[in-house]
């Protein structure tokens, strides 16, 4: 940007708007071809027929209702955590611990559901949003709580936290919450069916999920757009020592922006026991908190672009499941394609 | 080793560091380089020791030009720089860094490098231990092995820069002692510092540097008089009539009152400060980089607490409150780095009036939007209320900036308030300073520029080596004995004479 100071101003202006459509539309472009020419290589290499492959990833998760409703179901926690992703991001904090935050309020969700099963669903379903979105943000406030006092980056203490959750939750799995019969990796008793969050008939969709997704999506976009609150949150993210000089507790925003962030995640966690598994499962955050960075990392930690984002991750994910047993070749492939998205959005991103 | 430059030129941006110059250093003596701050004396050194490369121009090493493509290439052709801030491994010993950084070849064993390590040490009277690791030592200490690493890895020639900064009295008189045998032993030794006695007593010859020029072209023999120098750093004073301007005697507690205070910042420490900075005044910090001010300023806005004393301010007593303590007091502290410190480069004029508001939960855009046209309208910032701050020119930042000063300010403290800025944004921001003056603000400044200080003070303060001088009214000073006091010629006399 440096050139552009020197210039007189209509100059810059006349620059930038013949710019602005060029660079906004040819680097994701491009990022997208790389992407897909990156994946392609993988498939070739394999022996795979590529357009089959794309087939199946790109379309196959609305072939049918079922695989439908399998991809909102994903969608759903995905979208909670790069939402809450974008608080962090805006408030210049890498939270990689928001797997753990996700497992964390997957536990929490369970204990009042464990505590009294009796009482009247509607009453347990809230109590356990509240006891998950809770237990993800106290979980990431530890987190806050090492940076700040501890000096240590949000990053290693995340990615550490996050083994601390998985340890905790496979505790709980084979210890104190381990099934009547006998421990099994394969999680703990299923919740009594009243508990389940209803479904659309015969399919795995439960309608509240992503619901409660749309609603965090727009309560976020305003709170970072509108708020005071937003504001102040993008000043720190942008520049700390300056928002300091105008006042704003720096070290206080990045906490809320962490425990926001943590009880988003915490939701993530309860619609996965409620909604999902119906159960504690050991990998109850099945990797969707580290998925939603990419989604978050891929949206710039744009509000705007996060559903769609996370939709299409969703799709690639679920349709590919379908690759292992009509093309032989292993799931993982979404992964590969999902990366790679990333990472080019990123490399042409950074080449200004 | 002898070293030539021809017409070296390097430029940063707009800013001509080292404008053509051309010079030579003989081998087997010491040779000063002096002058103020950005004057390009580390600039020059840097291109010889190979860490940066010339625009224009040639080096020559023994007559041979030479294309230097780093500090690594440079040592090994013979050049060595030993940095102001000790550049080395803390965690490793003296002896791993001897090590970790010698050409293949150099040392056949462990063994023979202890050996040879310990001789140099014996040899240059530094008392060292091999063994003992770096981060365990002063900062003297470590330029010792510094400079006895660079010797042992072939260095020919040895680039001090501001080596005497952060070491003691008895660590400088070793490190003399040195670089003597050092010289005597048919090497060349640069000495680049801005302490006057120390080049008169060490060097041979004295290079001075000004505005990235040579003055006079060529080196000059030592001893040369002191005043000659001066005024060949800072530029012919010229005998300009003192402006009296009677400070208006305002009826209220100091800005600020310091009570015996101590306070550390890196290597530099203040110590026992009593100072009252009194409403109405604008007081200039004069000094070579580093010799206090910057601490000092960071004292008065909150952003260090001292070891000891009292801060207070408007009469109340805020020491170790915090930043945002001092500013809620009316403390502003406009940065050097606008961007940097200062202002959120990718935030407008407006989302910044937008932070100031305060309260509610809501943001007031079209209040924010109102403040910002109506600073634009008064500061002449050139920008819409929606530009982001970085897309600014220097000066219309700095305007933005001292835009968001809040009305009711009682202290504003600038480090540097026109650094960058042509002389019509200099003059229109001193014309808002000045009015915040008149107003009833104390405003602090820092600023490398001499002028600039004699020009706009009521009241100087020189900073010299971590030691905060009294007040001196601008009337009873003189650009020369400005000058010589930054130097640290009659600092001693001036402190005794109000203590």
């Amino acid at each position: 940007m440096l050139w552009l100071r020197q210039l007189p101003d209509r100059y810059t202006r006349m620059r930038l708007d013949r710019l602005k459509p060029l660079a906004s539309l040819t680097r994701p472009l491009l990022a997208l071809l790389a992407a897909f020419v990156l994946t392609t290589i993988a498939l070739l290499s394999s022996g795979v027929a590529p357009l089959e492959a794309y087939r199946l990833i790109l379309f196959g998760a609305f072939s049918t209702p079922v695989r439908l409703s399998d991809m909102i179901m994903l969608a759903a926690p995905l979208l909670l955590c790069s939402v809450g992703l974008s608080i962090t991001f805006a408030g210049g904090l890498y939270n990689l611990g928001v797997e753990g935050q996700m497992i964390a309020g997957a536990i929490a969700a369970m204990v009042p559901l464990r505590l009294w099963p009796d009482w009247p669903p509607l009453l347990l379903w809230l109590l356990a949003g509240l006891s998950g979105a809770a237990g993800g943000a106290l979980w990431a406030l530890l987190i806050g709580g090492l940076r700040r006092y501890a000096g240590v980056s949000e990053i290693f203490a995340g990615l550490g936290m996050n083994f601390l959750a998985s340890g905790l939750a496979l505790y709980l799995v084979l210890g104190p919450w381990r099934r009547q019969t006998s421990a099994s990796l394969s999680g703990t008793d299923l919740l009594p069916r009243e508990l389940w969050l209803p479904t659309v008939d015969r399919l795995r969709l439960a309608p509240a999920a992503p619901v409660i997704a749309l609603i965090a999506l727009v309560i976020v976009w305003w709170a970072l757009t509108k708020t005071r609150w937003g504001l102040e949150v993008r000043a720190v993210g942008l520049n700390p020592a300056a928002a300091a000089r105008l006042g704003i507790v720096t070290a206080r925003r990045m906490a809320e922006t962490l425990a926001a962030c943590g009880a988003l995640a915490g939701t993530a966690g309860m619609l996965q026991v409620v909604a999902v598994h119906h159960a504690l499962i050991p990998n109850i955050s099945s990797g969707i908190g580290l998925l939603g960075l990419l989604v978050a990392l891929l949206a710039r930690a744009d509000p705007r672009w996060l559903l769609p984002i996370a939709v299409a991750f969703a799709a690639f994910t679920v349709g590919s499941i379908q690759l292992p047993l009509t093309l032989g070749i292993d799931s993982a492939i979404a992964g590969v394609l999902q990366g790679a998205l990333v990472l080019f959005a990123l490399a042409t991103r950074a080449r200004r | 080793m002898h070293i030539a430059v021809e017409h070296l030129t390097k430029r940063f941006g707009a800013v001509c560091a080292n404008d053509r110059l051309t010079i030579s250093f003989a081998a087997g003596q010491i040779h000063g380089v002096l002058g103020e701050n950005g004057a390009g004396k580390s600039t020059l050194m840097k291109l010889l020791a190979g860490y940066l490369q010339p625009d224009e121009g040639r080096i020559l090493f023994d007559h041979a030009p030479r294309r230097l493509s780093g500090p690594g290439d440079a040592l090994a052709v013979g050049v060595g720089m030993v940095h102001q801030e000790p550049l080395d491994i803390p965690a490793f010993t003296a002896l791993e860094n001897l090590l970790c950084a010698a050409p293949p070849g150099v040392f056949r064993s462990r063994r023979a490098a202890q050996t040879a390590l310990q001789e140099l040490a014996e040899r240059l009277g530094f008392p060292v231990d091999p063994a003992a690791r770096l981060d365990q030592l002063t900062v003297g200490q470590r330029q010792q092995i510094e400079i006895m690493r660079l010797l042992l890895c072939g260095a020919r020639v040895l680039i001090l820069d501001e080596p005497t900064t952060g070491i003691t009295a008895a660590q400088a008189r070793s490190l003399f002692t040195a670089l003597r045998q050092i010289a005597a032993e048919g090497r060349t030794v640069l000495f680049v510092s801005h302490k006057l006695e120390e080049v008169a007593e060490l060097c041979h010859t004295v290079t001075v540097l000004r505005n990235g020029q040579v003055v006079p072209p060529g080196q000059l023999p030592m001893p040369q008089p002191q005043e000659y120098l001066l005024s060949l750093m800072f530029g012919e004073a010229g005998a300009e009539p003192p402006i009296y301007r009677p400070l208006p005697l305002i009826d209220a507690p100091p800005v600020w009152e310091l009570h015996r205070v101590t306070a550390r910042s890196g290597t530099l420490q203040l110590v026992d400060l009593n100072h009252r900075f009194a409403a109405g005044r604008i007081i200039g910090l004069a000094g070579l980089d580093g010799s206090g001010q910057q601490v000092l300023l960071r004292l008065l806005a909150g952003q260090l607490a001292p070891d000891r004393g009292r801060v207070l301010v408007n009469g109340r007593d805020l020491t170790g409150a915090g930043p945002i303590a001092f500013r809620q007091a009316g403390i502003e502290y406009l940065p050097a780095d606008r961007l940097r410190d200062g202002m959120i480069g990718a935030l407008s004029l407006t989302d910044h009036f937008a932070l100031l508001q305060g309260r509610g939960a809501l943001v007031d855009r079209r209040a924010a939007e109102e403040a910002a046209r109506q600073a634009i309208a008064e500061y002449q910032i050139k920008a819409t209320p929606i530009t982001p701050i970085a897309a600014l020119s220097g000066g219309n930042q700095q305007r933005a900036m001292l835009a968001l000063v809040p009305p009711d300010a009682r202290g504003i403290l600038a480090e540097q308030p026109t650094r960058g800025l042509d002389v019509a944004s200099a003059r229109a921001i001193w014309g808002r300073l000045q009015a915040r003056r008149d107003a009833g603000c104390c405003v602090i400044f820092a600023s490398p520029d001499l002028d600039e200080i004699m020009e706009y003070s009521d009241e100087v303060i020189v900073c010299f080596a971590g030691r905060i001088g009294p007040p001196i009214p601008r009337a009873l000073l003189s650009s020369a004995r400005l000058a010589e006091l930054i130097g640290g010629v009659g600092f001693d006399a001036l402190v005794e004479a109000v203590a």
